[in-house]
């Protein structure tokens, strides 16, 4: 029966591939993968808003192409990457994408990795940040970041700028692990002692427990990452109960703790945190300005965030890759033509590590101040081309290939 | 090392009745009026929303909100269950849940659209938020808000329900409707109040939480899994029962995630499976 | 809970009954001519045709013991999750052949609910709801701290299945993906006929109608409730295998308390104890849940929400239910 079928199924799809129109040759077709709905939704509007955003700047033609988006919401009944490779497929045997792009989290990719590798379609990573991802297909590009590269570099200056101990919390799943990681190694390496650690639950409302612990350690310094949404703000409060704020404890953290949402919550409790991250809409460029001005209209108001940046770059990449091919939507073509890549974006100059196809990009030191009746991050140092740490170290014992895939 | 104790204790206990509050609506309606109400975070949700809103567009201070975060999503309850919750009073637990779980997917997707996607933080009145400390004991004062709230509700509510006439009707009703209904009680009317008392405590529930949980449109789901384990292990229609083993529970989880953090997620979940194997009507079990 | 009183149950002896209900109806072989359509009319939509076929047998084995036992499960993605798990790293230790990694899944879910299954007898109604979802939430954080085992929250990475039987591999159009799983679906389905329609599953019904009456007219309740829970957990499991295997990757999401709660909304959507409910609801859930994404990714779940309700309201007992009374009171009319 089974070999029956299979027959039928080749017979039909032989005949359906040759009945399928030659897709006409002035489109160019991307397709969205992301957590539209559910818990992770507004990741989504901002990268999606982003790409809007970008999409009215730079006119929707690129190479005499017309340019279409296909989104498809990846985030049905919570993280489903069965679902997201289901999407990833049908954008490529259904849809005809030319190009796939998004990636809320970090299963989701790593689910779909093959379908990129098999299909040979470029897969633009706008936010899932763990490490190893773009390691999994020679087809994934990232424009988000690696969560190393800007906590690995938090935790050099900290060792750096006189800290000798830290105690480090983080939420316990994969970005959360991997930035506990990227920050002990770092910081132990520049001289400095981790005192202890503690990970979080992902689902945890109330932080209490894990406040007084860390005052128990009496550390002289804490580094934090949990993920957005009410998480930061929680964490924040139940610090602050406890009468842990910068002025007590220097407090590091990834860019979650102190988004605008966060310090909305957080209030004066959040002045003096200390963040390395790589983008924040204060950043002062005129590109950025203009990103800036541009997100508050599509957003009501909302400044736009990581998320949206790296969305805003992702769109920009392949706008670039594109003029480079003439148009030309060969998924070699189109990876050759992004590896390299150097461009300004909104959160500063970035480029394509040829040899990962990771980001290249300046992390920020910043610290969170009161600028005019209003907190906001204040950049006070920052690192330029930053590579991720953990394909660095893969490289250098011999783990990645000439493609950067791991071994 | 003893004011470090004590302090926990004092924090799980406050989380506990923020779980209380959120949750002692869901024991008045799944227990007397025996209606699966899945959606009884989206009741919480309204609330919250309610207090947002009034506190950022029109300016509100906080308390003020409290009172119109429980109206509010009360009387959206008494409409939905007018037009929907009253058709389903005698059809299986199976179709509750399924019409509930619709309820609840629409507001998700109906706060997404009006409210947008994003956390919604409240700029708590300066007098709320920081803390007192008397010698080494030191205790956040809205946690200490947030005890008197819930031990001012479970008064009214025990005082409400058993000692006033309003009490026995609801009791009379829920015990044997038919003979209710035979005494000339208008069962209807007792129905539709009670579970609008319910969702409104959930209103007032979410208004509160807003400075502890967060607020976003996924709050309609996110906290269901809490609100049953509470209902359940404290025994359905049981106020006692809801408040003891929020308290508990809230304890339970501070401590265990202090000093066993490694497993603090298990022992949640851990109790509960233990508690209800041992018995399976809840700790207050008003009736079997 | 649903009543479901054939008609003819007092005029006929039991043994007749079972074998009237055994026999296969037109409308049946109808139903299951017409899985074989997306070959020919839908080659583009088999990826998802798989991933249906998959839910409707998650939904299958659900219905085992909430539409015929009467256990409501609140937690049915432990065994999900569980079977989804030990196929993945099976194939992943590098024994990648599906039909014994499939097998595998199934034993490995079989132990699972032979040792929940003593938990299980001795609770009932909203606390065994609640014990179920609270021993897959376990399960669910076991997972998530396993991670040198199943990767956590980034998923289960490196599972590569063998080519089917030798020949077909898992292919970019889901052809192998959905023949596999389309095969599958169907062999486990004439086994739990089989299994309903057995003086075994007259017993399960008893149970359901009244659990203390039982064990008068010598069925021994809590050993039937162990054995059916036994049976669904292992029926659950190959459906978890089976997502694994067609979508080589195991995420901790096949054990969390939205896959138990979706599946249970996809058994009721379809109408519970029906055989055939489990099935409509993961085809009509899925597939509107399809559709309505792609129109409006953001805000599809208002019709999704608004289509459960309205079934609810309109069709009571689900889409099957309601529409076998519409049939029953059309009959009666003409």
């Amino acid at each position: 029966m089974d070999k029956k079928i299979a027959g039928l199924a080749g017979l039909a799809a032989a005949t359906l591939l040759a009945a399928s129109p030659v897709y006409a040759d002035g489109t160019v077709k991307i397709g969205l993968i992301m957590t539209y709905s559910g818990q992770f939704a507004d990741l989504a509007t901002m990268m999606d808003n982003a790409i809007k955003l970008y999409v009215k700047q730079h006119g929707d033609t690129v190479a005499g192409k017309k340019i279409e988006f296909i989104r498809k919401d990846s985030g049905t009944g919570g993280t489903a990457p069965d679902v997201a490779k289901r999407l990833a497929q049908e954008l490529v045997v259904r849809d005809k994408a030319d190009i796939i792009a998004g990636f809320s989290l970090t299963p989701e990719a790593l689910a779909a990795a093959d379908v990129g590798t098999e299909a040979k379609k470029p897969m633009v990573i706008t936010n899932a940040a763990t490490a190893i991802i773009t390691t999994r297909s020679p087809y994934f590009v990232r424009t988000s970041t690696a969560l190393p590269q800007p906590i690995g570099t938090l935790g050099g200056w900290a060792a750096k700028s006189g800290i000798k101990q830290a105690y480090t919390m983080v939420s316990d799943y994969g970005p959360g692990i991997d930035s506990e990681g990227a920050f002990q190694n770092a910081f132990k390496q520049g001289g400095g002692q981790i005192v202890g650690s503690v990970r979080f639950p992902v689902a945890n409302p109330d932080f209490s427990a894990f406040a007084q612990r860390l005052k128990d350690s009496n550390s002289e310094a804490v580094f934090i990452f949990v993920p957005g949404g009410e998480q930061p703000a929680a964490l924040g409060k139940a610090l602050a109960e406890r009468g842990i704020t910068p002025k007590t404890m220097k407090v590091l953290s990834s860019g979650e703790l102190t988004n605008d949402d966060a310090l909305k919550g957080l209030g004066d409790a959040a002045l003096g945190i200390i963040s390395g991250w790589t983008y924040d809409h204060r950043h002062k460029s005129a590109l950025n300005a203009e990103f800036v001005k541009g997100m508050n209209e599509l957003l009501g108001g909302r400044n736009p965030d990581q998320f949206a940046v790296s969305a805003y770059d992702g769109i920009h990449l392949i706008y670039e890759a594109l003029k480079k091919t003439n148009g030309n939507t060969d998924g070699d073509a189109l990876i050759n033509a992004m590896k390299g890549m150097a461009w300004e974006s909104p959160r500063g100059p970035i480029s394509i590590d040829p040899e990962t196809r990771d980001i290249i990009q300046t992390i920020y030191l910043r610290r969170v101040e009161n600028i005019g009746g209003q907190l906001g991050n204040v950049e006070f140092d920052k690192v330029e081309k930053v590579k991720d740490p953990v394909k660095e170290k893969m490289k250098a014992d011999g783990k990645l290939t000439a493609d950067g895939l791991a071994k | 090392m003893i004011a470090r104790h004590i302090s926990l204790l004092f924090d799980g206990f406050a989380y506990g009745m923020l779980l209380f509050v959120l949750s002692v609506g869901l024991s008045v309606t799944l227990g007397m009026m025996n209606f699966v109400n899945l959606a009884h975070g989206t009741f919480a949700m309204i609330g919250g929303y309610t207090t947002v809103m009034l506190m950022r567009s029109a300016g509100w201070p906080f308390f003020a909100t409290l009172p119109v975060a429980f109206v509010g999503a009360a009387a959206t309850s008494l409409v939905l269950e007018r037009i929907l919750y009253r058709r389903l009073y005698r059809a299986s637990d199976l179709d509750q849940s399924l019409l509930t779980i619709g309820i609840v997917f629409v507001s998700i997707a109906a706060a997404a659209y009006v409210f947008g996607t994003g956390q919604q933080p409240v700029q708590l009145p300066a007098y709320l938020r920081g803390r007192v400390e008397f010698g080494d004991f030191s205790f956040g004062i809205y946690r200490m808000f947030l005890v008197v709230a819930a031990l001012v509700i479970t008064g009214l509510l025990v005082l409400g329900l058993e000692y006033t006439r309003f009490g026995s009707r609801v009791r009379a009703c829920v015990d044997n409707q038919r003979m209710a209904r035979g005494l000339g009680l208008n069962v209807d009317a007792v129905f539709s109040i009670t579970f609008a008392l319910g969702s409104g405590l959930a209103g007032l529930g979410g208004a509160l939480g807003i400075e502890i949980v967060g607020l976003d449109p996924n709050f309609a789901f996110k906290y269901l899994v809490y609100m049953l384990i509470v209902v359940a292990v404290g025994g359905l229609a049981s106020i006692r029962g809801a408040f003891v083993t929020a308290a508990m529970l809230g304890i339970i989880d501070i401590v265990s995630k202090y000093y066993v953090p490694e497993i603090g997620a298990f022992v949640l979940y851990f109790v509960m499976v233990s508690f209800l194997v041992w018995r399976p009507a809840g700790l207050f079990a008003r009736r079997s | 809970m649903t009543v479901t009183t054939a008609p003819a149950l007092a005029t006929l002896n039991p043994r007749e009954l079972l074998r009237a209900h055994v026999k296969w109806r037109h409308l049946e072989t109808l139903f299951w001519l017409a899985t074989l359509l997306p070959f020919l009319v839908a080659p583009t939509y088999l990826i998802l045709g798989s991933q249906i076929a998959i839910a409707a047998l998650f939904a299958l084995s659900l219905d085992l013991i909430v539409g015929y036992a009467g256990l409501v499960s609140l937690g049915h993605a432990a065994f999900f999750g569980f079977g989804a798990y030990t196929a993945g790293l099976i194939a992943k230790a590098g024994w990648g052949e599906p039909i014994t990694g499939l097998l595998a899944a199934a034993f490995a879910a079989m132990v699972l609910g032979y040792l929940t299954s003593f938990i299980i007898v001795r609770i009932s109604h909203f606390a065994l709801i609640m014990v179920t979802l609270g021993l897959c939430l376990l399960l669910y954080e076991v997972a998530n701290k396993a991670h040198w085992l199943t990767g956590g929250d980034d998923g289960l990475q490196g599972v590569r299945m063998w080519p089917l039987l030798g020949m077909f591999r898992f292919d970019l159009y889901g052809r192998t993906a959905f023949a596999y799983s389309l095969v599958v679906l169907f062999g486990s389905f004439l086994i739990l006929r089989r299994l309903i329609n057995s003086p075994f599953g007259l017993s399960l019904r008893g149970i359901r109608e009244n659990a203390r009456r039982m064990p008068a007219i010598g069925s021994p309740s809590s050993n039937r409730i162990r054995t059916v829970y036994i049976i669904s957990g292992t029926f659950a499991g190959i459906a978890g295998g089976l997502l694994a295997q067609t979508t080589e990757f195991v995420a901790l999401d096949a054990l969390s308390f939205q896959r138990s709660a979706e599946i249970l909304v996809m058994l009721v959507l379809g109408g519970a104890g029906r055989l055939y409910g489990g099935l409509v609801g993961a085809l009509i859930f899925m597939v509107a849940r399809d559709q309505l994404a792609d129109m409006n990714p953001q805000y599809w779940y208002f019709w999704l929400g608004l289509l459960l309700i309205a079934v609810i309201i309109f069709l009571p007992n689900g889409i099957l239910g309601g529409c076998a009374r519409l049939l029953a009171r059309w009959r009666r009319r003409a």
